[in-house]
């Protein structure tokens, strides 16, 4: 609340000092903006940059620090016997004492040095709050100052200001490289938990998966096992059988849209068709285990087969259908991209349609299409939810697609639910599966971004 | 207007009918009539193309060269909307007539466009394109020799024979235009029509391709479209002059640059207009 008035404060400042930066900077003119180096908003603007980017800055990185700080000074109020608690325990004591100061639990009911520290506690927030304001505001009018003592008619606010502007930009595109970073680090950090406790080779060739650790030492199959081989396989039958459906009819469907289609009907089935990949994958589980399912059962039984109430089949069809726009979309703006000097080339040699586009278009769009169906692939490779509800969670190692098998992302969220110590290898096998499995996908990202890269620069 | 064609027309045509007596029109234009939609692009176009002899269509931008050539390949069937009448036909036979195959027709008039075009293939399998979908070698050699065969005709072979598996997109323009030339004759056409050959093309390589072009009249029959006059006038033994949709004059290229009999013609190669 007192944080939503302190920025509500520092932008009225940065919208005076746009004013005021624009102001001085037509002053100094004798009337004709023309005169200044950089048109006169810019001049405001690099004036409201000055005023609000210091002030913004200091109140993100005080607030970082903050929570740390406070809580060491609460901490180190309390008596020594809170004090030598073991950490997890005073993770709890804090909580409370956070919880009294803010009004959540009644105080009355809280110990007495608990009291005193949510005392203490509220006590150091405010002063820190003060302090902060104290010093943002501050700086802000230090900024506007010093801006608007810089303005003359000379100075390049446009450039400056476009620098701040790239800077930002830079800011924001690392975002996402950090978080990538990071989430790569803490799977590498807790792969290496596991492979501290299973045995690498064991993991990525082991034909067993049962992750269930005994409770106690005398349990069945109280070791566990970690051979990643059956869920790996699971994996490639699913994404594979997936890839069967989607392959031929996204491609086909592609090119009917891209080479026969009326403009009009494109417009129309185009979006029709990208519906399919915005159906929660929910919704096609359902679907995979309430219709195709049986049907895939019924039509087995019929020829005398035995076949799983759970199939990896019902659930790569599914997924099939799931992923038809991405091939489809992906090749159709390929195959469009191809110019039209090319057909016109082939059928001035007296090739029809079709051989048009089995020899001249489609190998002009291939490396476009390769790389839409490995996007295709990896995003076969990465569903889950059509595959817990359809494919079940048995880790079976064989290539019968009427079989139940596991996927990767399934084992992998089966491992994470529900209550889990989280150093028991049954956890941190979780963190290994989606170690492997994002190398995987890396890879093939890669491998169709490079092609389809490559296939950009053909026509440029 | 129509009372000026009219009176135009047999003006026109008659060097060719003097010519006819020595040369055969490989093609016959009568009352060709192209429109788009509902918006008539040409005017009951009569032309007689002579048997390798290069016929130059000259005229201002927008007046149906293009349109005409590409009525002689019926490359016009491709675009939607797009309608012709009249008649056109070659060696006596109507090639709008349902009963002709467009892949037959357009493997006797085979086409070289204005921007080069070679396909994402090496510079072999872009001069083997034709033969393999028309089926005209039987195995790898006699492939080899039409590729062969091709590109010196198109004089390209001595710079590409060493770099026959690369892509023919990797050549320079005028290279590229070259291929796509020895692309057409690959399949042996009896004419061959380019619309703007050289527009996209260095000085240099545009002298390369009209030296070509004079080498190719002794085994093809050649239509070309072309903005400059020079090139016209360089190249071809008959021009055809259009202007906004009509044939205006046709006749000997000579002829139609010194002595034009219409003030059209006359205002357009003096640079008048157009
Ligand atoms: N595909 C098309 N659709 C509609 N109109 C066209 C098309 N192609 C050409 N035209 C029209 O036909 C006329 C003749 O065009 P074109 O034959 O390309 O002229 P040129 O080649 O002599 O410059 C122009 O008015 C042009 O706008
Ligand atoms: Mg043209």
């Amino acid at each position: 609340m007192n944080l939503a008035i302190l920025l509500a404060a520092v932008l009225l400042l940065a919208l005076y000092s746009y004013a005021l930066g624009r102001g001085r900077a037509l002053g100094q003119t004798t009337g004709h903006p023309s005169e200044l180096h950089s048109r006169p908003g810019y001049y405001g603007t690099y004036t409201a940059l000055w005023s609000v980017i210091p002030a913004l800055l200091v109140i993100a990185i005080w607030l970082m620090a903050e929570g740390v700080i406070v809580e060491g000074l609460v901490v180190a109020s309390l008596p020594q016997a809170q004090q030598d608690l073991p950490n997890a325990q005073l993770g709890l004591l804090l909580n409370d004492i956070r919880n009294v100061a803010s009004g959540a639990f009644s105080a009355e009911q809280a110990e007495p040095f608990v009291r005193a520290a949510a005392e203490r506690y509220n006590g150091l927030r405010l002063t820190s709050f003060i302090g902060m304001a104290a010093i943002a505001v501050l700086l802000a009018v230090i900024g506007l100052y010093w801006a608007r003592r810089a303005i003359d008619p000379g100075l390049r606010a446009r450039n400056a200001v476009e620098r701040i502007v790239m800077v930002f930009l830079v800011a924001a595109s690392t975002i996402a490289i950090f978080t990538t970073v990071g989430i790569v680090l803490s799977l590498l950090f807790e792969a290496w938990r596991f492979f501290s406790q299973v045995p690498f080779y064991e993991f990525l060739f082991g034909l067993q998966w049962s992750p269930q650790i005994a409770l106690r030492a005398d349990q069945v199959g109280s070791s566990g096992a970690f051979g990643a081989v059956p869920i790996f396989a699971g994996t490639l039958l699913i994404s594979f059988i997936a890839m069967v459906v989607a392959v031929p009819v996204g491609l086909m469907s592609a090119i009917y849209m891209a080479e026969y289609a009326t403009p009009k009907f494109r417009s129309f089935v185009k979006p029709l068709l990208e519906v399919l990949a915005g159906i929660p994958t929910v919704v096609y589980g359902f679907f995979a285990a309430l219709t195709v399912a049986p049907q895939i059962r019924g039509f087995g039984e019929s020829f005398g087969l035995d076949v799983a109430s759970e199939s990896a089949l019902a659930a790569g069809l599914v997924m099939g259908i799931m992923i038809i726009p991405f091939v489809s979309s992906l090749s159709d703006d390929v195959i469009s991209a191809v110019p039209r000097s090319l057909r016109e080339g082939s059928y001035g040699m007296g090739a029809t349609k079709s051989e048009t586009i089995v020899r001249v278009i489609l190998p002009a769009a291939l490396p476009g299409i390769v790389g839409s169906i490995l996007l295709a692939v990896s995003r076969a490779i990465g569903e889950t939810m059509i595959v817990v509800m359809a494919a079940g969670l048995a880790a079976n190692l064989t290539a019968n697609p009427f079989q139940a098998v596991t996927t990767v992302t399934v084992q992998i969220v089966t491992l994470l639910v529900g209550d889990q110590e989280f150093d028991s290898p049954k956890t941190l096998a979780a963190f290994a599966l989606g170690l492997v499995l994002f190398f995987i996908t890396l890879c093939l990202n890669v491998i169709a971004l490079h092609v389809v890269r490559k296939y950009r620069e053909q026509y440029d | 207007m129509s009372m000026t064609e009219d009176s135009q027309t047999p003006e026109a045509s008659t060097p060719v009918e003097t010519l006819t007596t020595e040369t055969t029109p490989k093609m016959i234009g009568r009352d060709v009539s192209v429109f788009y939609a509902d918006k008539q692009a040409l005017f009951d176009v009569d032309i007689d193309i002579v048997e390798k002899e290069v016929t130059a269509l000259i005229g201002p931008s927008g007046c149906g060269k293009s349109t005409f050539l590409r009525c002689m390949n019926r490359m016009n069937d491709v675009i939607e909307g797009c309608s012709v009448t009249g008649t056109i036909s070659m060696d006596d036979g109507d090639i709008y007539d349902p009963k002709v195959d467009v892949v037959q027709l357009r493997a006797r008039v085979g086409m070289v466009f204005q921007k080069p075009n070679p396909f994402p293939k090496s510079i072999y399998e872009n001069v083997a394109y034709g033969p393999r979908i028309h089926g005209l070698a039987a195995n790898k050699a006699e492939m080899d020799a039409i590729v062969e065969s091709s590109l010196r005709r198109a004089s390209l072979w001595e710079e590409v024979k060493d770099r026959l598996e690369q892509p023919g997109t990797g050549l320079s323009g005028g290279q590229q235009q070259r291929l796509c030339i020895a692309r057409a004759i690959a399949v042996e056409p009896e004419v061959i029509l380019m619309d703007e050959p050289c527009s996209a093309l260095d000085p240099i390589a545009t002298a390369r391709i009209e030296e070509l072009i004079h080498e190719l009249r002794e085994n093809f029959t050649i239509v070309i479209v072309t903005h400059s006059m020079q090139q016209a006038a360089r190249v071809s033994q008959k021009t055809a002059f259009f202007h906004l949709g009509n044939l205006v004059e046709y006749g000997e290229t000579e002829v139609l640059f010194t002595n034009p009999s219409d003030e059209r013609t006359q205002g357009y190669i003096t640079g008048r207009f157009g």
